[in-house]
C-alpha cells in the first residue's frame, strides 16, 4: 500500500518536474533572443589609460590576442571597432605606455593583435582589453590564460548601444 | 645528536629550498626590484610562520619551551614587518590591483585569503601588545590568539597555493603542508582547550587593581 502512495508521489513529483522544465524551456528562448551585453570584469580597467595608439603590433610580438565584437540584441558583428589591449609582458609592465596598443575589428567583427608574451603578474597570467570609443557602452575585460605557457588569448565583446 | 641535526636540517630545507627555488624563477626577469622584494617578503613570511607553532610547542631541539615562548613574539613582530613590505611593495608596484584586493573586489581568488590573514596577523600583534592594558585574562587571550592563528595559517596557505608566482609548486606545497601539519599538532596538544583555566585567581586580582 505504502509503496503505491510513494509511487504516486514520485510520479507527481516527476510530472511536476517535467512540467516545470517544459514551461521554462518554452519561456527561456524568448528571453535569450536578445544577445546579452558583456559586463566589465572586476579589475579589467586596472592600469588602463585613454588613447593607446592603433598599432600593427605591440613590441616584438610572439603572442596573439584575438576576439570578436558584436552588437547586443541581434548579435551582428561590428566592423571598425577600436579595441585597446595591454598586459604585463616580457617587454614591459602593465602601466608602461609601450605595453599598450589598439587595433580595429575587420568586417566580420574580429580583431587580432600580436604582442609580446604575457607573463603572470599579481598571481595570474592575464591580459586587459577595453572598448571605450563612446558609440557603445564602455567595457573592460580581463581574461586569464589557462596556462602561463599559452601563446594566445581570446576575449569577446557584446556591446550595448549608448 | 644526529636526530637534533636532522630536524634542524629538515627545517632549514623546508624554508630555504622554496626561497632558493623562487630566486631561480624565470618570472624575476620581467619584474622590478620592488616587486621582487614584495614577493619574497611574502615567501619569507610563510617560512617564518612555520617556526611559530614549533617555538610554542617546544618542538625545536636545543631550545627549551621557555626560550621558545620568548622568541615567538619576536618572530611575530618580524611577520608583521614582512607582511607590511609584501603589501606595501605590491601597492607601489600596481596600486589598482592592491586596492582591489584590500577592498575584496579583486578578480583573483587568492586575494581575500591573503587580506584576511593579514588582518588576523595585525589583530594578534595588536592584542599581544595591548593585552595587559586591556586586562585580558590569559585564557581569553590564548583562545583569541589560537582562533586568529588558525585564520592566519589557513588564509596564508590557501593564498600561497592559489598564487601563480615565483614560487616553485612542489617546494611551496611541501612548506604549506608542513606548516599545516605542525599547526594542527601543536594546537591539538595545547592546554588551553581544557576547561580549567590556569592562574585565574591571580589574573582577576590584577584586573581589579587595574580597574581601581
Amino acid at each position: 500500500m505504502t509503496s503505491v502512495v510513494l509511487n504516486r508521489r514520485s510520479l507527481l513529483a516527476a510530472g511536476g518536474f517535467v512540467l516545470a522544465t517544459g514551461v521554462s524551456g518554452l519561456l527561456l528562448p524568448a528571453r535569450a533572443e536578445g544577445l546579452a551585453p558583456t559586463a566589465s570584469m572586476p579589475g579589467g580597467a586596472n592600469n588602463y589609460f585613454k588613447g593607446a595608439p592603433t598599432v600593427d603590433r605591440i613590441g616584438k610580438g610572439g603572442f596573439w590576442m584575438s576576439g570578436t565584437v558584436r552588437r547586443a540584441g541581434d548579435g551582428a558583428p561590428l566592423a571598425g571597432q577600436r579595441i585597446q589591449i595591454w598586459a604585463h609582458t616580457t617587454e614591459g609592465r602593465e602601466h608602461d605606455p609601450h605595453s599598450h596598443g589598439a587595433t580595429l575589428t575587420d568586417k566580420n567583427g574580429a580583431f587580432r593583435l600580436e604582442m609580446p608574451q604575457i607573463v603572470p603578474v599579481f598571481g595570474q597570467p592575464h591580459g586587459h582589453l577595453a572598448y571605450d570609443s563612446g558609440e557603445f557602452k564602455t567595457v573592460f575585460l580581463r581574461p586569464v590564460m589557462r596556462s602561463a605557457k599559452d601563446t594566445s588569448l581570446e576575449a569577446h565583446f557584446v556591446l550595448q548601444p549608448v | 645528536m644526529t636526530r637534533v641535526t636532522l630536524i634542524w636540517v629538515a627545517l632549514a630545507a623546508a624554508v630555504c629550498v622554496p626561497i632558493a627555488a623562487a630566486a631561480a624563477s624565470p618570472l624575476l626577469a620581467w619584474r622590478d626590484p620592488l616587486y621582487i622584494l614584495a614577493g619574497f617578503a611574502g615567501i619569507v613570511a610563510l617560512g617564518l610562520m612555520l617556526f611559530q607553532p614549533l617555538l610554542i610547542g617546544g618542538y625545536l631541539p636545543g631550545l627549551s619551551a621557555r626560550i621558545g615562548r620568548r622568541v615567538h613574539p619576536w618572530i611575530g613582530g618580524a611577520l608583521v614587518v614582512a607582511v607590511l613590505i609584501h603589501v606595501g611593495g605590491l601597492w607601489i608596484t600596481s596600486p589598482p590591483d592592491m586596492i582591489d584586493a584590500l577592498l575584496f573586489v579583486s578578480p583573483t581568488p587568492f586575494s581575500p585569503w591573503g587580506v584576511i590573514a593579514m588582518w588576523a596577523i595585525f589583530a594578534v600583534a595588536l592584542l599581544a601588545a595591548l593585552r595587559r592594558r586591556l586586562g585580558l585574562r590569559p585564557r581569553t587571550w590564548r583562545i583569541a590568539h589560537m582562533l586568529l592563528a588558525v585564520i592566519i595559517v589557513v588564509g596564508s596557505v590557501v593564498h600561497g597555493m592559489l598564487v601563480e608566482g615565483t614560487m616553485e609548486t612542489f617546494s611551496k606545497a611541501a612548506l604549506c603542508a608542513l606548516l599545516l601539519a605542525m599547526t594542527i599538532k601543536v594546537m591539538a596538544g595545547l592546554r588551553v582547550w581544557r576547561k580549567r583555566a590556569t592562574s585565574r585567581g591571580e589574573n582577576i586580582a590584577r584586573q581589579e587593581t587595574e580597574q581601581a
